[in-house]
């Protein structure tokens, strides 16, 4: 008995360490500077708005300079926006530079992307560096701290992003919601899927 | 009072087995962190990996497979096989990858190596979409086969990307890795230049 539960003990532990190991391939582009969160849970926020409402408006800065409303693009471009959880982390770090080769499927289906995450200016600047020149705009929705992904109900309780995808129409409704796990990558075909289903 | 020493005695067991479980516990997981964080080095042989066959025809016969759904490194046709750990989310892979082509049309257009350096990417963490993706815009020439679910990556020691591995084919089937590094290669003369030196198909 009493040893059934060493080896229970011992088990327990090698099951915490294998769990632990989450897989993703950071690119050498980021060198040593990732910060690795380790496992989190992988959603924690309640969402505040469904398929079929308008999106919520927002203003934000963008590290290019100046500042980008989400009703610019009404009647003009189908929207996509990309919440990431955090600046050099795994994950994410490994995300936009995927996106950043595939303008030409967000140009077909007529739509722009926005990256936005909680950090601030200086730091998406210095990261987004690292993924090259991206073709889209990077906010930052730092101050006042998560309030647009507080909005859309994607903030989670320790001050980052959920790891979520908004479409929205041209109309300004959101068609599609994605939030992902946060400790994964979406793939890119659920996007692109969505993307073809919109209006051109 | 001899029973209460008995007990402490026993108790005191207790305490022992339960610390030497945890120290071997700790011992082993350390083991397996290691096994885990090191890719295979140089001189060492590949851990067992099956690919899935490309099902494009011109790469199937590219890599000499004939049939089948999955295939090990070593069954490849060739001397020696380069092997480049990618992601379509990497940014360096996407920078490379113009003269990783470059490197494959050299082999190619060589008739002393053609045929006996073959190369494939792995695509950690990529779907087939995403490899296809990948293999679309950069025009890659030669075979990118997905890893989804990050086991290959996993099984190769969870090495950022790009990564490249040479690998010797031996004529008893038998292989070793003589080409293990992380980052861009650089040149793609230069790197075809090592390789050929390392893996012995050039005397130094």
């Amino acid at each position: 008995m009493k040893k059934n539960a060493h080896l229970v003990l011992a088990l327990g532990m090698i099951s915490v360490f294998a769990l632990s190991a989450t897989a993703f391939g950071v690119s050498d582009a980021f060198k040593n500077n990732i910060y690795n969160p380790g496992p989190l849970k992988p959603t924690d926020s309640v969402l505040k708005v469904k398929v079929g409402d308008y999106a919520p408006e927002f203003t934000l800065p963008a590290v290019s300079g100046g500042s980008i409303s989400l009703s610019q693009y009404r009647g003009k471009k189908n929207v996509v926006l990309s919440f990431v959880p955090a600046a050099w982390t795994p994950v994410c770090s490994d995300q936009w530079p995927g996106y950043n080769i595939v303008r030409d499927l967000f140009d077909v289906n007529d739509a722009i992307l926005l990256g936005i995450t909680v950090d601030n200016i200086p730091t998406l600047f210095a990261w987004t560096r690292q993924m090259g020149a991206l073709w889209f705009p990077v906010l930052s929705d730092f101050w006042p701290h998560g309030a647009v992904a507080e909005r859309y109900g994607v903030l989670r309780s320790h001050g980052v992003s959920e790891r979520a995808l908004f479409v929205i129409d041209k109309n300004g409704i959101i068609r599609y919601i994605g939030v992902s796990d946060i400790n994964t990558r979406p793939r890119l075909e659920v996007l692109v899927k969505e993307l073809e289903r919109l209006e051109k | 009072m001899q029973e209460r020493e008995r007990s402490r005695d026993m108790n005191v067991k207790r305490i022992a087995v339960a610390l030497v479980t945890i120290a071997a516990s700790v011992a082993l997981l350390h083991t397996l962190a290691l096994g885990r964080n090191l890719p295979p080095a140089r001189g060492a042989v590949l851990p067992e990996i099956n690919l899935m066959v490309p099902e494009n025809a011109g790469h199937r016969d590219y890599l000499g497979l004939e049939g089948g759904t999955s295939f090990k490194i070593p069954q490849i046709k060739a001397r020696a096989v380069i092997i480049e750990i990618f992601s379509m989310y990497c940014p360096y892979c996407q920078r490379e990858a113009p003269e990783v082509n470059r490197l494959y049309s050299i082999i190619e257009n060589n008739p002393s190596l053609r045929g006996r350096i073959k190369l494939i990417g792995i695509g950690a963490g990529n779907s087939r979409f995403e490899v296809e993706v990948f293999r679309k815009k950069y025009n890659v020439p030669f075979p990118l086969i997905s890893d989804e679910d990050f086991s290959i990556h996993k099984c190769l020691g969870e090495v950022r990307t790009p990564y490249f591995f040479g690998v010797k084919i031996n004529d008893d089937g038998t292989h070793q890795v003589f080409y293990s590094k992380l980052g861009e290669f650089g040149g793609a003369e230069a790197f075809l230049e090592q390789i050929l030196q390392l893996s012995g198909l050039k005397e130094p």
